[in-house]
């Protein structure tokens, strides 16, 4: 029996061969995918090793790390817990880190290539090093005013300094409070996940303000108004404004809020932005413009734009715009028309800011643990989409809106205030979204740009407008003090 | 020149000796490594875990020196050598579960739900049943009289998982415990599966000229009682591992008997064609399984694409492979993962896993070389007797722990669909434990006889001084 015994033995050989071959592959070939993978906690827990940079806001830490003698070393707080969820979003084993903890994670975790020089001293010396903080362009007071303002509301405000792209305030509705995600033991987190992904109506973990996208609705004809000014319309162009008008290629009309005329049939187009009349804008972008130059307008206003803010923000579309029909829909926000509430305020900057587009960012600098700058983010245009005439007369149109039209409780004394209300469908069984995309100008100067979305709020779109208003009256306020 | 009438041979004890205290100097290493990494500090304590496993070793080591001198010297280091890491490492795993305050205060072997002290009072036990088992059985060839009573207890003890409620039978959807309430619960089909052996050693070395001649004459001559001889054994084997497989949802356990039995029935007569005949089974078996056992199923698509699911049914594979990946090439070292994350079972199913990412490839490497030093010195122990049945029990034994390292190694690092078996002398648990070490004791049983010296008896006086040479070998 000796024989087959061997050929036994053999066989075990073999049996081991494929588990050495195997283990290599799993542990050296595929080592660097499983180690790094997104699945793999370690990648967190290591992170909970070594204290992690703050997220600052002027000088408020509203994320830091403090150590504690429990399972791991350091653990996260959110000191003004709500107030800034959706700023900071959470540092999570489980869950994985969301927001500017994900976004900016390199730099407060202390991975980042910036702090090569630093972590290798570090090792020398023997020191545990430490995350780089983030320093946010947000304001304390306006962000503290914009919740205010907002407070119980479903929906979501941001507000930009339309000279610079500096987001000054981002609020979304509901918030929810972030420091049981980071708690280290399982429960908390569980439940608190549990409770706010349960919560399928209000979403507490959306950010609305910057991945949530809605119909525009007529907050879009800002656009349209912009493409119009490029063919060579002013304020005052005179323009047709029917009672209802039918697009080629259908048989349904687009009539105006609750089938109301508009002027006395022909109206300056300022009057047209002013009384928000749908029938003006849907033949003008028929007959003037067409698919073509909507999306290009729309693109130089950010629109099909993937931004990181560092957060990422969703994308704001018009769709295709097929045909004619399509065509008339689109040029008062609807049909497939979507954009997110960061969109709305960067189209209130760019027309305020003598029509350049600033690009938008959160975080002002990341400095080291000792406070030496590390780097700082600097101003950038991200597109012209109006000249500085014509963006004079775009703004014309927008503060008439504000003066004598929809949005009159957006007023700030003091300042020159431009704005538009849009009233926009979601569907034909909930309640309409309210929207307000407005801009601040004080001595010349533009200050804010600022946009509130109310998620079915019905057609309160003056409320939208009033809750802007008290932004950008913060912003004001802040400036003078400065 | 030694004396003629003496065996000459030189039984390497110390040789066992020497790499006993190899084994321990690796055991401790691992200890204060681990040691330094958990608690931040090392001291004495870190020596106290390995100087009570050396207690156990070397009182095992004693024995065989008295009990069977002549056994082969690298299974008891290499069984140590596992057995000791296993301990150690499960310490490290207890120490995971606590936080610093409490690690600093848990000791050596204590701390809330310790399974470590377990493990320690298990292995204690497995290697009593080691020393009684050498005492008891001088000679191997006396278990040949136990091949009926083995098959019936094998199969009772195969049985009584599936005939229990699943009340006092399963745990984590596999019916294969007998639990005693309040006491704790036994896993018979490790024992099962040396009562098996025994059988099927006994059985086999009853039938295997008649099994050898089987392909040739079956065709000439089938009678219905020709074919039954014939095909019984190996449709029965069959039957039992798909029985186990359906009413105990096991789907190692039913590889696994199955596996050996092949494997014995190929070694008792080098007869390829039963080979083939397992195997055909086997693919039927496994296919129809996989088309009525949803179980099965779910396995084997969880095999294929774990990273489909990798919170819910891939869970348990996808940790086991990060662990892993993260253990990379060196490891992590001892201590200084995270194999807590491993779910609940790092210590028994994933104690590789949970090892690997500490000791990386190399130290799996080593510690897979030591299985294969058992496997392969079990096999020799068969190679050198030379009483068939001791050989084919020997080869038997050797397999059985090979099959098992491969199929929960295999399991683990997704080469294969995952089953859970545990992995031999490693993972936590006092059935494997003990049934293993008396596997242990079993191949040293036979190795001792292999190796023992034949009485030599001294030549004729007369031819001492022959001028000529009369006897040519």
């Amino acid at each position: 029996m000796n024989a087959p015994l061997r050929r036994v033995a053999i066989a075990v050989f073999v049996l081991f061969a494929l588990l050495f071959v195997n283990l290599n592959y799993v542990q050296v070939v595929k080592g660097d995918d499983y180690r790094t993978s997104d699945l793999n906690e370690r990648v967190r827990i290591s992170s909970y090793e070594r204290p992690r940079g703050l997220i600052m806001v002027e000088d408020q830490a509203i994320a830091q790390s403090v150590e504690t003698d429990g399972r791991y070393k350091y653990q996260r707080k959110y000191p003004q817990g709500e107030l800034y969820s959706h700023v900071t979003g959470y540092q999570s084993m489980i869950y994985s880190n969301s927001e500017l903890e994900a976004a900016a994670n390199e730099d407060l975790s202390g991975e980042s290539d910036k702090l090569f020089v630093r972590r290798i001293t570090d090792m020398i010396t023997g020191k545990k090093s430490k995350g780089a903080n983030v320093i946010l362009t947000l304001d304390k007071e306006v962000q503290a005013a914009t919740a205010d303002a907002l407070e119980g509301e479903k929906g979501a405000a941001i507000a930009l300094d339309p000279k610079s792209g500096e987001i000054l305030s981002l609020v979304s509705n509901p918030a929810y409070d972030p420091n049981p995600f980071a708690s280290h033991t399982d429960q908390p987190q569980k439940d608190a996940w549990k409770q706010l992904n349960g919560d399928s109506v209000n979403k507490p973990l959306l950010n609305r303000a910057l991945r949530q996208t809605y119909p525009p609705g007529s907050t879009f004809k800002v656009v349209i108004a912009s493409a119009l000014v490029d063919e060579g319309y002013t304020a005052e162009t005179e323009v047709d404004a029917p009672l209802r008008y039918t697009a080629p290629q259908t048989t349904k009309h687009i009539e105006n809020y609750n089938g109301s005329a508009c002027g006395d049939g022909s109206v300056t187009l300022e009057y047209a932005l002013q009384q928000s009349c749908n029938t003006v804008f849907s033949q003008l972008g028929v007959e003037k413009l067409g698919a073509e130059k909507i999306k290009e307008k729309a693109g130089e206003f950010g629109f099909g734009e993937k931004m990181k803010v560092p957060t990422d923000v969703a994308a704001s579309e018009t769709g295709e715009i097929p045909d004619p029909p399509a065509e008339a829909q689109s040029s008062i926000g609807q049909r497939d028309v979507r954009m997110t509430p960061l969109e709305g305020a960067m189209i209130a900057a760019a027309v305020a800011n003598d029509g350049k587009l600033m690009t938008p960012y959160l975080v002002k600098k990341v400095e080291s643990a000792d406070y030496t700058t590390l780097s700082t983010t600097r101003d950038k245009t991200l597109s012209t989409p109006l000249t500085e005439s014509g963006a004079e007369e775009v703004q014309k149109m927008m503060r008439a809106v504000v003066e004598n039209g929809t949005g009159t409780r957006a007023q700030v004394d003091g300042a020159e205030i431009g704005g538009k209300t849009g009233t926009a469908e979601d569907g034909n069984e909930r309640q309409d979204h309210a929207w307000f995309i407005g801009y601040a100008i004080v001595d010349g100067e533009p200050v804010a740009a600022v946009a509130v979305v109310l998620e079915n709020a019905g057609t309160s779109s003056s409320n939208s407008a009033a809750i802007a208003g008290t932004i950008m009256k913060s912003i004001i306020e802040q400036r003078a003090n400065r | 020149m030694g004396r003629p009438d003496r065996p000459l041979a030189n039984n390497q004890r110390n040789t066992e000796l020497f790499l006993l205290i190899l084994s321990l100097v690796v055991v401790t290493g691992m200890s204060v490594a681990v040691q330094g990494s958990v608690l931040g500090e090392i001291n004495l304590g870190a020596l106290a875990l390995p100087a009570l496993l050396a207690l156990l070793f070397f009182g095992a080591h004693v024995a065989v020196r008295f009990l069977a001198p002549y056994a082969d010297p690298l299974l008891l280091p290499a069984v140590a050598t596992i057995n000791g890491l296993s301990v150690v490492f499960i310490r490290r795993l207890d120490l995971g579960r606590l936080t610093p305050d409490e690690r600093l205060a848990a000791g050596v072997l204590g701390g809330e739900g310790s399974e470590a002290l377990k493990q320690y009072i298990w292995a204690t036990v497995a290697i009593l049943g080691f020393v009684g088992l050498l005492w008891l059985v001088r000679d191997h060839r006396s278990l040949a009289r136990f091949g009926y009573i083995a098959l019936f207890t094998g199969l009772v003890l195969v049985m009584l998982p599936a005939v229990l409620p699943s009340s006092l039978s399963e745990i984590n959807g596999a019916k294969l415990w007998i639990i005693i309430p309040g006491i704790g619960q036994i896993q018979p089909g490790e024992f099962a599966k040396i009562a098996l052996l025994l059988y099927f050693a006994r059985s086999l070395v009853d039938n295997r000229e008649f099994l050898q001649i089987v392909g040739k004459y079956q065709t000439l001559k089938a009678t219905p009682g020709f074919l039954f001889r014939a095909y019984a054994p190996i449709i029965g084997a069959w039957l039992v591992s798909l029985g186990v497989l359906v009413f105990e949802k096991d789907l190692g356990s039913s590889l696994l008997y199955f596996g050996l039995f092949l494997v014995m029935m190929y070694i008792a007569t080098n007869s390829a064609r039963w080979l083939v005949i397992g195997l055909l089974l086997f693919m039927a078996g496994a296919y129809s399984a996989f088309l009525v056992v949803s179980r099965v199923q779910l396995r084997v698509n969880i095999w294929l694409h774990p990273f489909d699911d990798p919170f819910d049914a891939g869970y348990q594979i996808v940790q086991s492979l990060l662990a892993l990946g993260s253990g990379g090439l060196f490891g992590a070292g001892p201590g200084a993962g995270s194999p807590n994350l491993l779910s609940l079972y790092a210590s028994t199913d994933f104690v590789i896993a949970a090892i690997g990412e500490e000791i990386g490839l190399f130290g799996l490497t080593a510690l897979l070389m030591l299985y294969t030093l058992i496997a392969a010195r079990g096999i020799r122990a068969g190679l050198d007797v030379r009483d068939s049945y001791g050989k084919l029990l020997a080869g038997g034994l050797a397999f059985s722990i090979s099959l098992q390292v491969f199929v929960i190694v295999g399991g683990v690092t997704k080469l294969i669909p995952l089953t859970g078996l545990t992995t031999p002398f490693l993972s936590y648990g006092g059935s494997s434990l003990i049934a293993n070490w008396l596997i242990i004791g079993l191949l040293i049983r036979i190795s001792d006889a292999g190796r023992r010296p034949a009485k030599v008896k001294a030549p004729p006086l007369q031819l001492r001084d022959a001028p000529t040479e009369v006897v040519k070998l």
